[in-house]
């Protein structure tokens, strides 16, 4: 385990007063692809929040790998409606993935630039660079938003729902894209997901949230567990 | 020549009723138009218009109990920047509306305080804006305003195109984005005092607004929208304010009708862009 990227140790966490996490253990090792799934009030959003640093657990404790901060996790978060017709270029979205870490320097120096480009190169969207984000599809703006998780990212990114609101084809492309980010670039992947029939393929490890406990293991585990193999059904 | 215009151009009218107006006049524009952005992409708009009624019902206050009125009113007006921010941000109390309630209620006890005292005709100043009335000290705080919103503009311009397009992922990466709501409060706060002094609690939402839809009709990076925002909104207050001493018409009202009709023109524009 010395090469866990993130490790909770037995957290519990509540969100409005409701405990709705509790003694959860998992670790996620470099190259890992964890699918989180679960039912609506699970506690997948406050899952995020925890692992993201932005909530504080109420017990137990998230232990970052060597030389990792929380706010090196490169966060796709879910879209708003704000954001769809937001002015502003793709570079400069993309850039702002690099915020954190600039420190207390006002302005990007040519290396986050670099970063950036980068960052567009892996997911094909160089050419996109000077257009509008609000003149983009919805499948090119997740690409964007990854590219900007990635400026972020050491090794690890954390997506919330990442094909929600998209059609068909650009859902199998991002979930294609991702994959080649975990493959090709050893990029370690947590994905929020509801769309269990098409995300739980490509990870490696599967955390079910339930409302009366969790699963934790490999894929091949989660389909051969009752817990699994049931809710995979009913959700195909 | 006009006859109005020639008066207002003898050297000493100019040195103490116009130049200061222009000075005054143009930081406001400035600091009104920056956040006016921010504001405009968060849908925080109504906010602006919020506290420029209460701001009203604050400087009505402080009018009748014979209070200076900045001093009155730029805490109060502080402090419902930080309460409007936090309604806003908790849908669950319909933040909208909260920013009608307040606002409404803060409007109707400065009436009510002002036509008690028989101080009508002092406070609708406040109501539809006296430029050509800002004294010494009213020049010196916007100046001093609009170089504090400039100049966080300038150095914070990362963060805060990373809290206005993003609040959450600002938030994961480290960007104490509560903060930066807060800096936004307090100077949206400020701007819109000074701003109601010179262009009226009615019409000052509209120097918050204007300029950044405008701009938002052609640009297409934040930066554009921001500097577009800006020049725009100094090129129309200076319009506006000839016209007004040319014409004869409210300086205030004259301003905002300028700012629509560039409005009009970069819709236009956008539409053939596309």
């Amino acid at each position: 385990m010395s090469n866990a990227l993130i490790s909770c140790k037995s957290i519990s966490a509540s969100y409005d007063g409701m405990n709705v996490l509790r003694d959860l253990t998992f670790s996620v090792n470099e190259g890992d692809y964890l699918c989180i799934v679960g039912e609506n009030g699970s506690g997948k959003s406050t899952l995020i929040k925890c692992l993201l640093g932005i909530k504080p657990v109420d017990s137990g404790e998230i232990i970052m790998g060597e030389g990792l901060r929380q706010t090196d996790i490169g966060y796709l978060p879910q879209q708003t409606v704000l954001q769809k017709g937001f002015p502003a270029t793709v570079g400069e979205v993309i850039l702002s993935g690099c915020l954190n870490s600039r420190g207390y320097h006002p302005f990007f120096t040519s290396k986050e630039k670099k970063r950036a480009s980068e960052s567009m190169e892996k997911l094909g969207i160089t050419d996109l660079k000077s257009r509008s984000y609000r003149e983009l599809s919805g499948g090119q703006q997740q690409r964007v938003l990854l590219a900007r998780a990635l400026c972020a990212a050491k090794k690890l990114i954390l997506l919330d729902e990442p094909v929600t609101a998209l059609d068909p084809l650009a859902s199998s492309e991002l979930y294609s894209v991702i994959s080649e980010l975990n493959q090709k670039y050893n990029i370690s992947v947590i994905m929020v997901s509801h769309d269990i029939q098409n995300s739980v393929g490509n990870a490696s490890h599967v955390l079910h949230l339930r409302k009366d406990g969790y699963f934790f293991g490999t894929t091949s585990e989660y389909s051969e567990s009752e817990a699994g193999s049931k809710f995979i059904q009913e959700n195909i | 020549m006009n006859e109005n215009l020639r008066l207002m151009l003898e050297p000493e009218f100019f040195r103490a009723i116009i130049l200061p107006a222009l000075i005054g006049g143009i930081a406001v524009t400035i600091c009104a138009s920056l956040l006016g952005v921010t504001l405009v992409l968060k849908k925080y708009s109504m906010i602006g218009d919020g506290l420029s009624h209460i701001g009203y019902g604050a400087l009505s206050v402080a009018a009748v109990m014979n209070l200076a009125p900045l001093k009155v009113a730029l805490p109060v007006v502080i402090i419902a920047a930080f309460i409007l921010l936090r309604l806003n941000e908790n849908s669950k109390l319909y933040g909208d509306s909260a920013v009608a309630l307040f606002s409404t209620t803060a409007l109707a006890i400065g009436i009510l305080v002002s036509s008690k005292a028989g101080l009508t005709n002092d406070v609708s100043h406040y109501m539809f804006g006296s430029i050509l009335a800002m004294s010494t000290e009213d020049v010196i705080i916007s100046v001093v305003m609009s170089v504090i919103v400039i100049l966080a503009f300038i150095f914070l311009y990362n963060r805060i195109f990373a809290v206005t397009f993003d609040e959450n992922f600002a938030r994961a990466t480290g960007v104490n984005a509560g903060m930066y709501n807060m800096i936004f409060a307090v100077l949206t706060a400020v701007t819109v005092v000074l701003g109601m002094m010179m262009m009226g609690s009615l019409l000052i939402s509209s120097l918050i607004v204007i300029p950044s839809l405008t701009a938002m009709r052609v640009c297409r990076s934040f930066r554009g929208v921001v500097i577009t925002s800006a020049v725009i909104s100094v090129i129309s207050f200076l319009i506006g304010m000839f016209i007004a001493l040319l014409m004869n018409t409210t300086p205030g009202a004259s301003i905002v009708i300028v700012n629509a009709v560039f409005f009009v023109i970069f819709s236009v524009i956008g539409k053939f862009r596309k």
